[in-house]
């Protein structure tokens, strides 16, 4: 090899270096450093009796909201309210005893299914038991 | 004496600036004038208008502040404590909204005088990332005060960032600063709303003007008039006329309608009824809300995604791709395609505030 090439392959290989040396931290910097994400199985969801009939309540299962619903019948249900489509948080209709996503019109029966609008997968439905005074909603899977 | 101070303090100025050969450039500088010169204004307000949101922008950091706990508070604080906070707010906010939609206003108008033709291929090119970047000023400023609607409105943008193919989840995660909205979101847009996006505008704005400086501004084709007014003053002051316009328009808005602040966002309520998008979003979020779920076995939202992603690209694209215009040749089809898309936004738009049960 000449020592012209030499030279090159070096001073250009330092240069690549250096430049590297300085966007690599750059980059690890800006990307969002990794948690593990705690999975919660179950939770106390409410007290028994907070909900009265044809009513819903909002609450944090791990890191997402899901909604826990005391049917017209007296029934308990608790699925998740992250919307399918794009993520919106669901609210529960009295009227028609469904879950509506307001975001894109997106409409779920009680078991999750999908009604109308444009979700393309059901929602996550949960297990509700009582234990003393809590009613405590558990992931089926 | 007077006069002889302002004398020595030009002189000075002139010899370390060389101020008399930006003078002589200005004088030099002509405007084409024709019966569509009308619309050669529009670039010099959105310019204007930019100067105005980095102005407010920079007086509101003063009380503003970037945290979930406190966002909310500060921006009620700006509103309804400091003196003229509420005048500051409501003009960034007002004009972030007029700039847009003259954006759109002056990228049409280019479009139609087909003036993106060679060689100012790259001054459509940079004027269109602009627009997307000015989209993006205003996404990440509309989480800024962490109300309800701007909280929701991220769940959804973002999401649709992270459904796009390959680098959705990667891309959701570094603008999200995590997998949910969170304090961690705040940051980031507050870090994209007043330092990435701006360094970015300024370099774009200063290729932009640098080439419309050098090139001239394009007469439509066909156009045969010789007639030019030079740009200092006369096209110069009636830009001013048009930023003066603008400053009546913004200042009546602002006084007869103070921009909002909304309900604080709460991460575990239900979305509120009625939601939707930044006006100019919603031609897209419409087109989300009535597109089936799927269209042959593919979900019909990543459908529309990519849809217009690729409309996107080739909008971008469109000086490459006409090659009558580049040939100083009437264009049609070009004409209709702009035209069916600027109806299809404004009537999307439309259907978002008429029918919002669509």
């Amino acid at each position: 090899m000449k020592r012209r090439n030499f030279l090159d392959i070096f001073f250009g290989g330092s240069l690549l270096a250096t430049i590297a040396a300085f966007v690599y931290p750059v980059v690890r910097y800006v990307l969002p450093s990794k948690r593990t994400a705690v999975i919660q199985n179950s939770v106390a969801a409410a007290k028994v009796g907070e909900l009265p009939p044809n009513a819903a309540k909002v609450f944090k299962f791990g890191s997402a909201p899901a909604v826990l619903i005391n049917t017209a019948e007296g029934k308990l249900v608790a699925l998740s309210a992250i919307c399918t489509h794009l993520t919106c948080t669901v609210r529960y209709d009295g009227e028609t005893g469904t879950l509506f996503c307001p975001c894109h019109n997106g409409r779920f029966d009680l078991n999750g299914t999908v009604l109308s609008g444009p979700p393309p997968r059901p929602l996550e439905t949960y297990a509700v038991e009582i234990s003393g005074p809590d009613i405590i909603v558990t992931r089926k899977s | 004496m007077a006069k002889k101070i302002g004398q020595s303090v030009w002189k000075f100025l002139d010899e370390r600036f060389l101020l008399s050969g930006l003078i002589a450039f200005g004088k030099k500088k002509t405007v084409p004038e024709h019966r569509h010169s009308f619309w050669y204004f529009f670039g010099g307000i959105c310019l204007f208008l930019t100067g105005i949101q980095i102005a407010t922008g920079a007086m509101l950091l003063l009380y503003y502040t970037p945290h979930i706990d406190a966002a909310h508070e500060s921006v009620l604080f700006i509103m309804s404590g400091v003196k003229f906070g509420w005048l500051i707010r409501s003009v960034h906010s007002w004009t972030a909204n007029i700039l847009i939609g003259l954006l759109f206003i002056h990228m049409f108008s280019t479009f139609f005088l087909k003036a993106y033709r060679k060689p100012r291929e790259l001054t459509w090119v940079t004027g269109f990332l602009l627009l997307v970047l000015f989209m993006a000023f205003g996404f990440s400023g509309y989480l800024l005060p962490w109300n309800e609607l701007s909280y929701f409105a991220t769940r959804v943008g973002t999401d649709i960032a992270g459904s796009l193919p390959f680098i959705g989840k990667a891309l959701k995660t570094i603008i999200l600063g995590g997998s949910e909205v969170s304090q961690a979101t705040l940051s980031r847009f507050f870090w994209f709303h007043v330092a990435l996006l701006p360094l970015a505008a300024l370099a774009l704005i200063g290729i932009h003007i640098y080439l419309v400086q050098t090139l001239g501004m394009s007469k439509p084709i066909g156009e045969r008039g010789k007639k030019d007014i030079p740009f200092f003053p006369d096209f110069l002051y009636k830009d001013a006329l048009g930023w003066t316009l603008m400053l009546v328009l913004v200042g009546v808005l602002c006084v007869f309608l103070p921009w909002e602040i909304g309900t604080k966002a709460d991460s575990l309520a239900p979305t509120p009824l009625g939601i939707k998008p930044e006006w100019y979003f919603t031609f897209m979020f419409t087109t989300l809300k009535i597109i089936p779920a799927r269209i042959l076995s593919i979900e019909g939202e990543k459908l529309a995604i990519l849809g217009f992603m690729t409309g996107g690209m080739l909008w971008m694209l469109v000086p490459f791709l006409d090659r009558r215009a580049e040939r100083e040749k009437l264009s049609p089809l070009f004409t209709w395609v702009g035209l069916a898309l600027a109806a299809y936004i404004v009537v999307m738009t439309i259907l978002t505030y008429t029918l919002p049960k669509l």
